[in-house]
């Protein structure tokens, strides 16, 4: 491809004609290979595809434009590693380096198709060609996603090919800082990162704030486990964030900008700087932006692996340089956050949000949603489902649709037994109301909430106490010390659900966990505390039956608390092969050649070793 | 560099800025592999503040280390995720079978072993990361076979040796 070469933008007519070359050279390629480097698909090695197709080209001296092109995120990480081919948006699914050849031979050179790495309709049974074909793609609705997959996110070029930064040349030269308030306010956007709080009246409330300077943050501090919505759009598609939040910069009146992203996403960093170098040197960013009298810059700060710093003063604390401890919410940060200054704080997802709606408007973002819950929500889907990976739907989809629907089900035919949403803060959803829409308010209502978007499949293998018990350890490990519910308590409730999933609890301990948790909800001083006892009042609103069969009866249901089922081997299914008999560490397995083995449950630790080794699934856990 | 250019190098970067200091210490971390403690006194004096506030910042936060670290670095996820994968047996074994503690080091110094709560890549879990390669779907056996095939560099055997 013709590389055009960064200029500074004087004006809004500078940009227009750079993105009238740009597509006018992307226009004259034909012929495209994408290649998902999302985070799933890297872990599956698609980064070697990316440098096998270059090769292939390289060697084919084909006379016409072959373009390859890391893509951001694609969604469906189940089927990674993905590669699509134009023309024709071939979409092919679980690709390996030995395939590279025959998909460059086949489609890129001839224009046929590799049908064994198409992807098959699991209803059907047809093989699809397209994206838009699979139950996965087709009930989704993309806008904060919407140039993954599509642009490279290293490419400022292929953002504005996509139409990048006209919602801030449109808001600079076209609207005043009220109007695009307005709109915002007028959109109904409330906030991704999880407490969903109107976007547009933070706005306001930070620029009638008194004191300069003003601050504009993004929370890229995505701490909850089982979320990936973040890293992927600060990975996918960088300039969106940025736009978004110069957006809002321009509405609040600040000139100083921070991106706090978490230790454990260096790729995160590392695109959203080069990113911020591109539009600083095409004066997207920085003095005078687009040949305007509004400036605004925006640098990076990488947290230091502490969860609570997702929590909003936490956070300004450590970007302040110090240990990222919360304060009372009575101060707002809107009229004194970071260095005591008006800070308006917003989650990465929400700001990727906003260019979109300056571009089509207040009315056109409202009308999708639900009445209180506009736009569209980006959630992982992950843990038991089938189609793993991550969504776009918008507000008011039930949950039956999105894990049944696009997600396909519980892996393996299981029975499906909960889904966690909202991280650590959140709730443990059971089967029965599958058919609740997904909205803020109407997870919360369930004892959950929406979080940043984490959504865990859970089958009816997956034990519920096991669970709370984990998100207790979780939160106790993270919480920072700093008041005595969240510190004390945590630990004592753990103590508690420990000794329940080692089979020694005791009857009232589920009142005694209700009442530390009603304790912690009321006294304790931050979000990340007033929400820790969630996933165990949630479990134990609807699952108490576990907790009761546990303490009571000594007994896991979902058999997943060592010591609270035993293993047996099933006489028919046992081959007499000798493996589990060979592995187990306290010799507790006797049998001979062709006698079925027995396992003394006097000597047994419940290890499991037999259940691993076992080629025949004969030793069955009871 | 010479150990005494590292700090004043670091703190021209970031104009001294005590705002800074988060990055500072990463930065100083990059470079030394770790935060020794000679170097942690003399930003803290460069920086006109107390040691203390600097060994708040570095117990504060997991992602920093007073030690030196071993040859190869090894981060297992134990997120939601991973950890109904069984993420939780694996890091256990990894434990027992090389002697080693949550953010410590193989007495060896072959790697360092931190369990850290989600790395965003749910989809393909459970997740190993080894020197920076992500290891998908790992079980026990796989794992155990990835960290036995690390090579240990003989000269800096011992955990002291700096990346």
């Amino acid at each position: 491809m013709t590389v055009l070469e960064t200029k500074r933008l004087a004006g809004p007519a500078d940009l227009e004609q750079w993105r009238g070359d740009l597509r006018q050279a992307a226009g004259r390629i034909t012929k495209r290979v994408r290649i998902c480097l999302g985070p799933g698909c890297v872990a599956k090695g698609a980064a070697a595809l990316y440098d096998r197709f270059r090769e292939a080209v390289e060697k084919s001296g084909a006379d016409v434009e072959i373009q390859t092109k890391c893509v951001g995120c694609h969604g469906l990480c189940a089927c990674g590693p993905i590669v699509i081919v134009e023309p024709g948006e071939i979409f092919y699914q679980q690709v390996e380096e030995p395939d590279v050849a025959e998909i460059f031979r086949e489609t890129v050179l001839s224009g046929r198709l590799v049908e064994r790495l198409l992807y098959q309709h699991p209803v059907t049974g047809q093989k699809v060609k397209t994206a838009d074909e699979i139950p996965f793609y087709q009930s989704q609705r993309r806008i904060a996603l919407a140039g993954n997959g599509f642009l490279d996110p290293v490419m400022l070029e292929d953002y504005l090919r996509i139409g990048g930064y006209t919602a801030l040349a449109k808001a600079l030269t076209g609207m005043t800082p009220e109007e695009v308030l307005l709109t915002v306010e007028k959109s109904g956007l409330r906030g991704r990162g999880g407490g969903g709080f109107p976007t547009g009246r933070k706005w306001r409330s930070c620029r009638e704030a008194h004191g300069q300077p003003k601050y504009v943050i993004c929370n890229g501090d995505e701490g909850d486990p089982g979320a990936f919505m973040d890293r992927v759009v600060m990975e996918g598609n960088p300039h969106a964030v940025l736009e978004g939040m110069i957006l809002g910069a321009y509405a609040i009146g600040s000139h100083d900008g921070y991106i706090y992203v978490r230790n454990e996403y260096p790729l995160s960093v590392e695109r959203l700087k080069h990113a911020i170098v591109q539009a600083r040197d095409a004066g997207l960013l920085g003095r005078n932006i687009l040949g305007t009298d509004f400036s605004f810059d925006i640098r990076i700060n990488r947290g230091g692996g502490a969860f609570v710093c997702g929590e909003s003063t936490a956070l300004m604390a450590s970007l302040e340089g110090r240990p990222g401890e919360p304060r009372a919410k009575y101060v707002h940060t809107v009229e004194h956050g970071l260095w005591d200054k008006p800070s308006n704080l917003n989650n990465v997802e929400t700001w990727a949000n906003v260019p979109a709606i300056i571009n089509n408007g207040a009315a056109w973002f409202a009308a999708i949603g639900t009445a209180k819950s506009k736009g569209t929500k980006v959630f992982s889907l992950v843990g038991e489902v089938v189609n793993t990976g991550l969504i776009e739907v918008p507000m008011g989809m039930t949950l039956r649709q999105i894990i049944f629907d696009l997600g396909g089900g519980v892996k393996g035919g299981r029975a499906f037994k909960a889904v966690q949403t909202g991280g650590p803060s959140g709730g443990c959803i059971p089967a029965r109301y599958l058919d609740a829409p997904v909205d803020f308010d109407e997870l919360t209502k369930l004892g959950s909430m929406m979080g940043s978007g984490g959504m865990i499949v859970m089958s009816e293998d997956t034990c519920m106490v096991n669970i709370a018990r984990y998100f207790t350890h979780f939160l106790m490990d993270e919480s920072c010390g700093k008041c005595t519910p969240c510190r004390e308590g945590l630990a004592q409730m753990l103590a508690i659900l420990d000794r329940i999933t080692h089979g020694d609890g005791r009857p009232g301990d589920v009142e005694k966990l209700e009442t530390m948790a009603g304790i912690l909800e009321g006294a304790a001083l931050c979000a990340l505390g007033k929400t820790a006892a969630n996933p165990v009042m949630s479990t134990i609103r609807y699952f108490r039956a576990e907790y009761d069969a546990h303490i009571l009866q000594q007994r896991c249901p979902a058999k997943q608390c060592r010591g609270l089922f035993r293993y047996q081997i099933s006489v028919e299914k046992c081959k007499a092969c000798g493996l589990c008999r060979k592995h187990c560490p306290v010799e507790a397995i006797a049998g001979a050649k062709k006698t079925p083995h027995v396992i003394d449950q006097q000597k047994c630790t419940r290890c499991g070793m037999c259940l691993e080794k076992c080629p025949f699934d004969a030793v069955l856990k009871v | 560099m010479p150990d005494e250019k590292i700090v004043e190098e670091i703190v021209r970067r970031y104009d001294g800025e005590i705002g800074m200091l988060i990055p500072m210490m990463q930065d100083l971390q990059a470079a030394c592999g770790y935060l020794p403690v000679d170097q942690l006194k003399r930003l803290a004096e460069r920086l006109e503040v107390p040691l203390s506030r600097l060994y708040a910042v570095a117990t504060f936060y997991t992602s920093f280390r007073l030690a030196p670290k071993g040859q190869h670095e090894v981060t297992l996820c134990v997120g939601t995720v991973c950890h109904l994968k069984g993420a939780g047996a694996i890091s256990e074994m990894i434990r027992e079978e090389f002697q080693v503690e949550a953010g410590g080091t193989t007495a060896d110094g072959l790697f360092s072993f931190q369990p850290v709560n989600c790395v965003g890549a749910c989809a393909v879990a459970p997740v190993m990361i080894v020197d920076g390669k992500y290891y998908d779907g790992v079980s026990k056996d796989s794992a155990m076979k990835i960290l036995r095939g690390l090579p240990l560099a003989e000269a800096v055997a011992g955990g002291e040796g700096k990346p």
